[in-house]
């Protein structure tokens, strides 16, 4: 079923055209050598703006952990009820985290624990979104 | 009149020490209207602008304040259910009523400009806007009385709700994520407490133990309570105590978090009339002073916050809290802080350390007695879950009890002395110390 369409903004546009290209990039404080995600103007620990880079990151995580969404409110989504919502926490940098409806995944199957990788999927023409799916 | 909201009024830092004003500033009165479900959108003496005149009204009368005293207003302008409230986004444009009802003021939003105006009062020289939540108001009044920017000061929160199945208008409707929904709209993610706070429940479950229905205690606990809030809605509505079977048996809405996890919005509005602490012992009501009010600001690392970073958060605001106030978790009688949903009250109440709690205590205290009778109240006021998502019977319930006028609600098992208030989230906030002595 559709899912939401994200609009990237100025901010956003370098991010959502890395992940139309198949690709995770996140922001990289080069002053104090963090991820961020999602970006903000200013790296959120030391307050650099200037020496926020993109970087490629692999793609790789783990679920911590999930909920199903059974009664949700987003009107696009009702019909994909019940969904799996799972906490996807980045392999290169645990305090980073990703929503991901784990597709494949049944609703309240979820393998807490386990590995995942980034996968990209078609919300619209030319707009994909990150998405997750359990490996190994 | 109206004022922009540039006021740096809050105290969010550790270390700032006593609060210089601790125990100057008083609430001498309160006021509240009663709690509909809805608005039907056609009975004007039952709309959000009528309530909200009729909580202001009564709050004056229990103070015993005229129009005239009146110099500051610090009302809450935004629509509670938000962007998305009900049938909200649907209804402008359309017709409107006889003034003051021929806007969307009075009806779904109000602002202190058009309440001076309507309810005549001449000398309001403080009104600031944007001001989003009712702990942050009841911070703001403390600090403006304190600084002098008004004397005597309603602090007003309507909580408006409409026809339709709530939140289920407006960007909830759209399909597309703008803004910071660009990051969590498309997993399904709608935005609110409920999502920022169920992943770092289901964290602190698997890390401490316990299942989610260790909270039913907690919700029976609050629906008890506000079945003993006459005005309340479960009260006012004939609702029926809610039992575990209840609880453990209602339906999903977002799997763990039950149905009756969560509080019913409601059409209403309260106000409280704060003043300082000289003036208010000249007034009807017994004052309930102000010993401290702090913020929490915090920030999430990245999309979501995770337990660690709301432990964090949460010590940090006990901390401030009992600094301010000169106290320690020991001398709180009991606690009002928020409730809707319920699977982060335990968050607050942790970071309080609350009756000796640690991180992860929680869910078994919860099985302890909790009672308004027993030596350890939780949440005495019923709050949004007891009572409807009104966001404000935890202030009310603190002056209430400290008055010595919560009724069949009043704490038996302590003696109200102190008690604190607030949030809404664990993670961002305004919190507040109250006290039947200035002292």
């Amino acid at each position: 079923m559709p899912k939401i369409i994200p609009v990237a903004d100025e901010l956003s546009k370098t991010f959502w055209d890395g992940v139309n290209d198949k690709r995770l990039i996140l922001q990289h404080c080069a002053a104090c050598e963090r991820l961020q995600y999602p970006p903000k103007p200013a790296c959120q620990f030391c307050g650099s703006g200037e020496k926020l880079e993109w970087k490629d990151v692999e793609g790789k995580g783990h679920i911590s952990t999930y909920i199903v969404i059974e009664d949700g409110r987003l009107n696009r989504r009702m019909p994909d009820q019940p969904y799996n919502l799972a906490l996807i926490t980045l392999d290169e940098d645990t305090s980073v985290n990703f929503y991901s409806n784990l597709p494949g995944v049944p609703p309240y199957e979820v393998p807490v624990g386990s590995a995942v990788e980034v996968m990209f999927e078609e919300v619209a023409p030319d707009q994909l979104i990150h998405e997750w799916k359990v490996v190994g | 009149m109206a004022t922009q909201n540039q006021y740096q009024w809050r105290r969010d830092k550790d270390g700032l020490g006593v609060w210089d004003h601790r125990g100057k500033v008083a609430v001498a009165g309160y006021g509240h209207s009663p709690v509909d479900r809805r608005w039907d959108e056609r009975s004007m003496d039952q709309s959000l602008g009528a309530y909200t005149i009729l909580a202001c009204r009564l709050a004056m009368e229990d103070a015993g304040v005229t129009p005239d005293q009146i110099d500051g207003i610090i009302c809450c302008d935004s629509h509670i259910a938000g962007g998305s409230g009900g049938t909200a986004s649907n209804w402008a444009p359309r017709p409107y009523f006889d003034p003051p009802y021929d806007s969307e003021l009075g009806l779904t939003l109000i602002n202190g400009e058009w309440l001076a105006k309507v309810m005549e009062l001449p000398n309001v020289r403080f009104a600031p806007t944007g001001v989003p939540t009712i702990g942050e108001m009841v911070g703001m009044a403390s600090q403006a009385i304190a600084d002098g920017k008004c004397n005597t000061c309603l602090v007003i929160y309507p909580t408006g709700n409409l026809e339709g199945r709530y939140r289920r208008g407006g960007e909830n409707a759209d399909d597309y994520a703008k803004g910071a929904r660009q990051w969590v709209a498309p997993w399904g993610n709608h935005g609110g407490n409920d999502f920022i706070n169920i992943f770092p429940h289901n964290q602190y479950c698997l890390k401490y133990g316990g299942t989610h229905d260790d909270l039913a205690p907690f919700v029976i606990n609050q629906h008890r309570n506000g079945l003993l809030t006459p005005w309340g809605y479960n009260a006012s509505h004939g609702l029926e105590q809610l039992t575990v079977e209840d609880y453990v048996t209602s339906r999903y809405i977002l799997n763990p978090l039950r149905l009756w996890d969560c509080d019913r919005p409601v059409n209403a509005s309260a106000a409280y009339l704060f003043t300082t602490a000289e003036r208010a012992k000249d007034m009807k009501q017994k004052p309930v002073y102000i010993l401290n009010h702090a913020s929490s600001r915090g920030t999430a690392r990245s999309l979501t916050p995770t337990l660690d970073e709301i432990q964090a958060e949460t010590g940090s605001t006990g901390r401030k809290i009992f600094e301010g106030a000169g106290i320690t978790a020991d001398d709180l009688s009991f606690e009002n802080m928020y409730d809707g949903f319920a699977l982060f009250h335990q968050f607050h109440i942790e970071g309080l350390g609350y009756r000796g709690m640690k991180f992860g205590d929680a869910l078994d205290f919860y099985q302890t007695d909790i009672s308004i009778e027993g030596p350890n109240p939780v949440l005495p006021s019923g709050g949004n879950i007891g009572s409807g998502r009104s966001r404000f019977w935890m202030h009310t319930d603190c002056i209430q009890q400290l008055q010595g006028r919560a009724g069949a609600r009043s704490v038996t098992g302590v003696k109200p002395e102190i008690a604190v208030s607030g949030g809404p989230m664990p993670m961002g906030g305004n919190f507040t110390v109250w006290s039947a002595s200035p002292d």
